[in-house]
């Protein structure tokens, strides 16, 4: 008998092994997340405007319809990168995502304080091995560290009338996420 | 062979026991660190790098782009403050005041994530389009048929839920309930 529940007790632990590990494995095996949906639709390294959210559906699922939402889906194994995002009347927001969909940073046009939201995206190695004389000089530089090499970044423009849409989808079409040169 | 048995007996519990509760956790969502004001629910959490991993597979599955805590939060009802679930065939009344944001937008999914269609294009709410008291408080009415005011149709589905998303808020983690965060309350009237 006592040996019996012993093996159900190991049963127990080891489906508490398996449960630990398939949720942190899952991320990796997930091939419909954020990132895999927008792949086909997203050049590497540009802003593609993200069609509006319809009742019959959209893109990603739970899409605020009151935002106008522009993309770029980034690689840094070439180098940093430069991202602007023009502000927009009401309210702009860029927000980075990682390949595994952690959202590792965000800033609104309020905190960036400017008309034009700058920012240089790179991974902690460039970084560290930017000059040390640059690092003094971009103390007016935003530096965004990336723990991934690739990942999305979302640019959001609100219209906070239907009306407001035109206006906040032009804004957005001037972003821009470029290789630094 | 008694030793077989109870390996085997022991491999079967596993499988069941991790895949069965694996399954339920990513299909019903565990909250952890969650901050619930009635029918509300925020996980400001979901928005940073420090994301539980439950969230992550969740989030993962759905395919969705969670709102950045740098950017806003959101809060979720599936509810109404009586704990029933938000039934798209009965009038349900929102009504109150948000906590602090500059801007916040109420809007109304089918549970799996898409807008719900109907005759006037109207999805949600944002805090500019609301009619207000003159306390600036707002009342939303939600339900399948036309109501003057703010009026947020829910096309007679049988489930459905409410987002409400704050942008640019002083609402994050160290957010407790209470006075500083005043959500709507949720109630359900009569069903059709």
């Amino acid at each position: 008998m006592i040996r019996w529940l012993l093996w159900l007790l190991a049963g127990l632990v080891l489906g508490g092994i398996v449960h630990l590990a398939m949720v942190l494995y899952l991320p990796r095996a997930a091939t419909r997340d954020a990132y895999a949906r927008l792949e086909p639709m997203t050049p590497v390294n540009s802003f593609v405007p993200l069609p509006a959210p319809t009742a019959t559906g959209s893109v990603v699922p739970f899409m605020d319809p009151a935002f106008a939402i522009s993309i770029c889906r980034y690689d840094l194994s070439k180098g940093p990168l430069k991202v602007t995002a023009p502000v927009s009347q009401a309210y702009t927001s860029v927000s980075f995502y990682t390949r595994q969909g952690a959202a590792h940073y965000a800033i609104t046009d309020k905190a960036a304080g400017r008309r034009v939201i700058e920012l240089d995206l790179m991974t902690q190695k460039q970084r560290s091995a930017l000059p040390e004389d640059e690092e003094v000089t971009a103390a007016d530089r935003l530096i965004v560290e990336s723990p991934s090499t690739n990942g999305l970044i979302v640019v959001r423009a609100l219209a906070p009338e239907p009306s407001q849409m035109p206006m906040a989808q032009r804004s957005l079409a001037g972003a821009k996420c470029q290789a630094q040169s | 062979m008694r030793l077989l048995v109870g390996a085997l007996l022991c491999f079967a519990v596993a499988a069941a026991v991790g895949i069965g509760s694996t399954w339920l956790a990513v299909s019903r969502g565990v909250t952890i660190e969650g901050l619930t004001v009635g029918a509300w629910t925020a996980r400001p959490k979901i928005g940073t790098a420090e994301i539980d991993p439950y969230a992550r597979a969740e989030i993962e599955r759905r395919g969705e782009l969670q709102l950045a805590l740098g950017d806003g939060v959101a809060f979720v009802a599936q509810t109404d403050d009586a704990d029933r679930p938000l039934d798209g065939r009965c009038d349900v009344t929102v009504r109150g005041i948000t906590p602090q944001a500059r801007f916040f937008t109420l809007t109304l999914y089918d549970p799996s994530g898409k807008l719900v269609g109907n005759t006037i294009n109207r999805y949600g709410f944002t805090s500019q389009e609301l009619i207000r008291q003159s306390d600036g408080s707002f009342e939303v009415a939600v339900g399948p048929r036309a109501r003057p005011g703010n009026w947020l149709p829910t096309g007679g589905i049988e489930r459905y839920l409410l987002l409400l998303r704050l942008y640019d808020t002083p609402v994050g983690i160290a957010t407790k309930g209470g006075r500083e965060t005043p959500m709507p309350t949720v109630a359900m009237g009569r069903c059709q």
